[in-house]
C-alpha cells in the first residue's frame, strides 16, 4: 500500500463504504495520472490540485469548473490542458486548496449536459507541456466577419429547404442542396455537362463580388454546395476533387460557429475555429493537400472569450448550434496539374489510394489487382502494428493443433506473424505468407516460413498431415479464388490429412451472442480495456472511418450512398452490411510513454472519454489492442490522434456459404463445421 | 531456410511437370546448433525424401557422412540420428536461390526466407 493510502487512512477514523469507493478511485485517479500523465501527486496539502475528470477532455467546461473550485478561495491560475480529462486548479492560499479538497472529492457536478464526478489530489507544481501552437496550413486565410447581420439574414433566407430536387439530398449527417451543378456524391464530381437549372443564389452575388474586389478570388464561382449541420452533426475529413473545382475554394460560415479539422497527411492536425459570418479561403496546399472535415459532436473547443483567470490555457467549450455553410466553387475543365501529386486524381498513379473504393471485380485480372492494392499492399504496409495486435493464438485453433499426432507435418497457409507455428512443439511446422514483412516477423522468432500465395503453395503434393487457413480465404476477392483457395489446401494434404479453415462471419452475432469484435466496441464505449480476443475482433483500432486522402464529401458510414456497384467502407466493430467491403485499419505507432513513435509521424494521442477512470486507462494504455472509442456527442479535441488508414478487402462468409464451397471440392468430407466468435469455421479431412 | 523446409518445397511454376527436388545454389549457409530430440528426428525421418536430402546436404558441403539409403532400425541409432538433426535442423541457407530442375526459374532466399511468388505469367 502507498503512503498516499496510509495517510488518508490515518486521517479518517471511521469510513462509510462511499468514503471508501471514493477514496479508492481517487488513488486510481492519481496512480493513472502518474503512471500515464507523469504528473505526480503528494499526500502533503498543497496550494494546487488536479482535477480529474474536471478536464476539457471530459466535457466540463470552464465556466463551470471555475464556479466550482472558486467558492473555496482565491483561484489563481486554473489550467485545462486540451483533450484531458483532468484540469489543474491553483489557489492563492493553501486553505482554499484544503477547502476544495474536502468538500469537492468524489462530488458531482454537472457540467451541461454531463454529470461527472470530480477525483482531486494534491500537486507540487503544475506542470503542463504547452502545445506547440501551430500555424494555418499554407495557403489558408479567415475573414472575420466577412458579412452582416443582415447579409447572413439574407443568405440563409435565400435557401429554400422546402424544395425537393435533385440537388437537395438529406445526407445523414446533414442537408445539403447544390447550384449551378450537382456535387455527386457516387463519384465524387461533379456532371459538368448538366448545369443545374438553378444557378447561384442571387444573394449571394454581393458577397461574391466583394471576395473579387478583395483579390481573394479572380475568378466568380459558378457552383455552390449549401450544408446544414445541426449541432452533433459534421462532415468526414476530404480534399475537394482536384479535377471538379479550381484552385480557390471559398466557405462561408452562417448561423452559428464551428471548429474545421485540417491534417496534413504525414498526420499534422490543425483545428481552426470558423466563427459565424467569418469566409474560409483555400487556395494551394491548404485545398489540394490538406483535408479538411468536421467532427460529429454537440461541443466544440475555442479559444475562451473573457480574460479570467490563468492565462496558460485559455479554452473552453462551446456548445454548437445549427451552422450553415455556403462554399463556392469554379468548376475545372482542364486537368488539375497541382504540386501535390500525392493527394491528386487527375495525376493518378501516384496517389497510395484511388479517389474511390474499387468495384467488386469481374474477371481474374481485376481480381488479381483488388487484392493486390487492397490485401498484400496493405499487409506489407501494416505488418509491424498487425503484428503487435496478433499474439494471442485462438483457443479452437489451439485445440485443433493439440489434437494433432506428434510428428505430423502441418503447414499454415497464410501464417501471418507465426503465433500458430510454435503452438505445438510436437509438430513439424512450416508457414507461409504472401507478405514478406509479416514472413519476415515469423523468420525472426525462429520459424521456418517462406513466401508464397495460398492458391500456388510450392509443396509437393499430399506432403501435409495438417493445414490450416485462419483468415485468409476471406481475402479473395471472387468465389473461383475462394474454391481455388480451397483446393489449394486439399491438394497439399495426404490421404486422411485434416485441414482447418476460418473465415470471417457475416453473421457478427450468432444464437444471440454478439461476437468478441462486436462486443469490443461496447466494452471500448464502456471504457474497458480489450482482450486479445479472436479473429478481427483484436483490431480495437476503430475511430469514425476517416479518408485520409482524396476522397471527396462522402460520407463514408452512409452505405446508401454507394452506388454502381463500389465497395462500402466497413465501419468498425458494427454489423456488417454487405458481404464484400473494405475494413479501415487505423495503423498506429508503436506507443512509448512520453515519446512520439519513432518515426515522429503517427500519433498515437487517444481521444477524450467522458469518464476519467476509463479515458485515463484506455487513452495510455500500452497495448495495442485498445483504444479509447471517439464519443459521438462529447467534445472532440480537434487536433487529436491521426493516424493513417489503410482499407483491406474482405468477404465475410454468411452462415452454410464456407461449407458449401468445401463441397464442391472432390475427395474431402465436412468433419465439422462451427461458429467462433464471428468466424465461420471447417475441419475438413482428405478422402 | 532449413533442409526440413527445402524437403517440401517444390518449384510451382506454370507448366512444369517435374519441379522437385529444388536445387540449391547457396551464398552464405549458417549451423546454429539445436537441441537434440531423438524422439522428433525419428518421427521426422519417414516424412523425409531421404534422397532428396542426402542431395542437399551434399551440395551444402554438409553431408555428415550420410548414407545414400535410409539406414534399417535407425531408431536405435543415436550416432545416425545425430547426423540427420545436424542435417535436418542446425544447417540453414541464409542467403542463396532455390532453381527449378525443369525451368531454370530462381527462386532467391534472403535473409533465410525463401520467395517462391510466382510473376503473373508463370502461375
Amino acid at each position: 500500500m502507498d503512503c498516499d493510502v496510509v495517510n488518508n487512512m490515518n486521517a479518517a477514523t471511521r469510513r462509510t463504504k462511499g468514503d471508501k469507493k471514493v477514496l479508492k478511485k481517487q488513488q486510481k485517479a492519481s496512480h493513472t495520472l502518474l503512471k500515464h500523465e507523469g504528473i505526480s501527486t503528494t499526500s502533503q496539502p498543497t496550494k494546487s490540485l488536479v482535477v480529474a475528470n474536471g478536464g476539457l477532455g471530459n466535457g466540463v467546461s470552464r465556466e463551470d469548473l471555475f464556479a466550482a473550485v472558486n467558492q473555496f478561495g482565491d483561484v489563481e491560475s486554473l489550467l485545462m490542458p486540451p483533450q484531458k480529462p483532468y484540469a489543474f486548479v491553483t489557489y492563492r492560499f493553501e486553505d482554499g486548496a484544503r477547502k476544495a479538497h474536502a468538500q469537492l472529492n468524489g462530488k458531482k457536478l454537472q457540467s451541461g449536459e454531463n454529470s461527472v464526478t470530480f477525483y482531486l489530489s494534491y500537486v507540487d507544481s503544475v506542470k503542463h507541456r504547452e502545445e506547440a501552437l501551430v500555424g494555418f496550413p499554407e495557403g489558408l486565410t479567415l475573414v472575420e466577419d466577412f458579412v452582416s447581420l443582415e447579409e447572413e439574414t439574407l443568405l440563409l433566407a435565400a435557401v429554400d429547404w422546402s424544395m425537393s430536387n435533385e440537388a437537395q439530398k438529406a445526407l445523414k449527417h446533414r442537408r445539403v442542396k447544390h447550384y449551378g451543378f450537382e456535387f455527386r456524391y457516387d463519384n465524387n464530381n461533379v456532371d459538368k455537362d448538366k448545369p443545374l437549372p438553378a444557378g447561384l443564389p442571387d444573394e449571394c452575388l454581393p458577397v461574391l463580388q466583394r471576395c473579387l474586389q478583395d483579390g481573394l478570388i479572380n475568378v466568380l464561382p459558378d457552383q455552390l454546395t449549401v450544408n446544414q449541420y445541426e449541432s452533433g452533426q459534421g462532415i468526414p475529413p476530404h480534399v475537394d476533387t482536384h479535377s471538379a473545382f479550381e484552385d480557390t475554394i471559398l466557405s462561408l460560415s452562417l448561423g452559428a460557429k464551428a471548429v474545421m479539422e485540417f491534417r496534413h497527411p504525414e498526420g499534422r492536425a490543425v483545428p481552426v475555429v470558423l466563427p459565424e459570418r467569418s469566409l474560409l479561403v483555400m487556395k494551394g496546399e491548404s485545398r489540394y493537400l490538406w483535408t479538411h472535415g468536421i467532427t460529429p459532436r454537440k461541443f466544440d473547443l475555442v479559444p475562451a472569450c473573457e480574460p479570467d483567470v490563468g492565462s496558460n490555457s485559455g479554452l473552453t467549450l462551446s456548445k454548437r448550434g445549427t451552422r450553415t455553410s455556403f462554399t463556392f466553387r469554379k468548376i475545372r475543365y482542364e486537368p488539375c496539374c497541382c504540386a501535390f501529386p500525392s493527394a491528386c486524381d487527375s495525376q493518378e498513379g501516384t496517389s497510395p489510394y484511388p479517389p474511390s473504393p474499387p468495384s467488386l471485380p469481374c474477371c481474374h485480372a481485376d481480381a488479381t489487382l483488388l487484392e493486390e492494392e487492397y490485401v498484400h499492399r496493405v499487409y506489407d504496409a501494416i505488418a509491424s502494428h498487425f503484428s503487435r495486435t496478433r499474439h494471442t493464438p485462438w483457443p479452437h485453433v489451439c485445440h485443433f493443433l493439440s489434437s494433432l499426432r506428434p510428428g505430423s507435418v502441418l503447414v499454415d497457409v497464410g501464417c501471418g506473424n507465426g503465433k500458430y507455428l510454435g503452438v505445438n512443439p510436437q509438430l513439424i511446422t512450416v508457414g507461409c505468407d504472401r507478405s514478406s514483412a509479416l514472413v519476415q516477423i515469423c523468420a525472426e522468432r525462429g520459424f521456418q516460413v517462406f513466401v508464397s500465395d495460398a492458391l500456388s503453395v510450392p509443396l509437393r503434393t499430399a506432403s501435409c498431415d495438417a493445414c490450416i487457413s485462419i483468415a485468409v480465404i476471406h481475402h479473395f476477392s471472387t468465389l473461383e479464388r475462394r474454391l481455388a483457395a480451397v483446393r489449394e489446401l486439399v491438394r497439399l494434404l495426404k490421404p486422411g490429412g485434416q485441414a482447418l479453415i476460418y473465415v470471417w462471419a457475416y453473421e457478427q452475432e450468432y444464437n444471440k451472442q454478439k461476437s468478441k469484435y462486436l462486443k469490443d466496441h461496447d466494452k471500448q464505449h464502456n471504457g474497458e480495456k480489450s482482450k486479445d480476443t479472436p479473429e478481427e475482433s483484436q483490431e480495437s483500432h476503430e475511430e469514425p472511418s476517416v479518408f485520409t486522402t482524396s476522397h471527396v464529401e462522402r460520407d463514408v458510414k452512409d452505405a446508401s450512398e454507394m452506388t454502381e456497384g463500389r465497395l462500402s467502407v466497413h465501419t468498425n466493430r458494427t454489423a456488417f452490411n454487405s458481404q464484400d467491403l473494405l475494413v479501415p485499419w487505423h495503423l498506429k505507432g508503436r506507443k512509448t510513454h512520453g515519446e512520439e513513435e519513432s518515426s515522429g509521424r503517427f500519433s498515437s494521442r487517444g481521444e477524450p472519454n467522458p469518464d476519467f477512470d476509463s479515458s485515463m486507462s484506455s487513452d495510455t494504455t500500452h497495448s495495442p489492442d485498445s483504444k479509447p472509442s471517439p464519443s459521438d456527442n462529447m467534445c472532440q479535441i480537434p487536433g487529436g490522434s491521426s493516424v493513417p488508414v489503410f482499407h483491406r478487402y474482405y468477404h465475410v462468409f454468411q452462415q452454410g456459404e464456407l461449407e458449401q464451397l468445401c463441397t464442391q471440392v472432390t475427395c474431402i468430407k465436412v468433419q465439422t463445421s462451427y461458429h467462433d466468435q464471428g468466424n465461420w469455421c471447417v475441419v475438413l479431412q482428405k478422402e | 531456410m532449413k533442409l526440413l523446409t527445402h524437403n517440401m518445397l517444390t518449384s510451382h511454376v506454370k507448366g512444369v511437370t517435374k519441379g522437385y527436388p529444388l536445387l540449391i545454389k547457396a551464398t552464405e549457409v549458417k549451423v546454429n546448433e539445436v537441441e537434440f530430440n531423438p524422439k522428433f528426428v525419428c518421427r521426422m525421418i519417414p516424412k523425409l525424401e531421404w534422397s532428396t536430402l542426402v542431395q542437399a546436404a551434399d551440395q551444402l558441403g554438409h553431408r555428415e557422412e550420410l548414407p545414400g539409403e535410409l539406414v534399417p532400425d535407425y531408431e536405435k541409432n543415436e550416432d545416425f540420428l545425430k547426423k540427420v538433426h545436424r542435417v535436418l535442423l542446425e544447417v540453414e541457407v541464409i542467403e542463396g536461390c532455390l532453381q527449378c530442375p525443369e525451368s531454370g526459374r530462381e527462386f532467391p532466399i534472403s535473409k533465410g526466407i525463401p520467395n517462391m511468388l510466382l510473376n503473373e505469367d508463370e502461375a
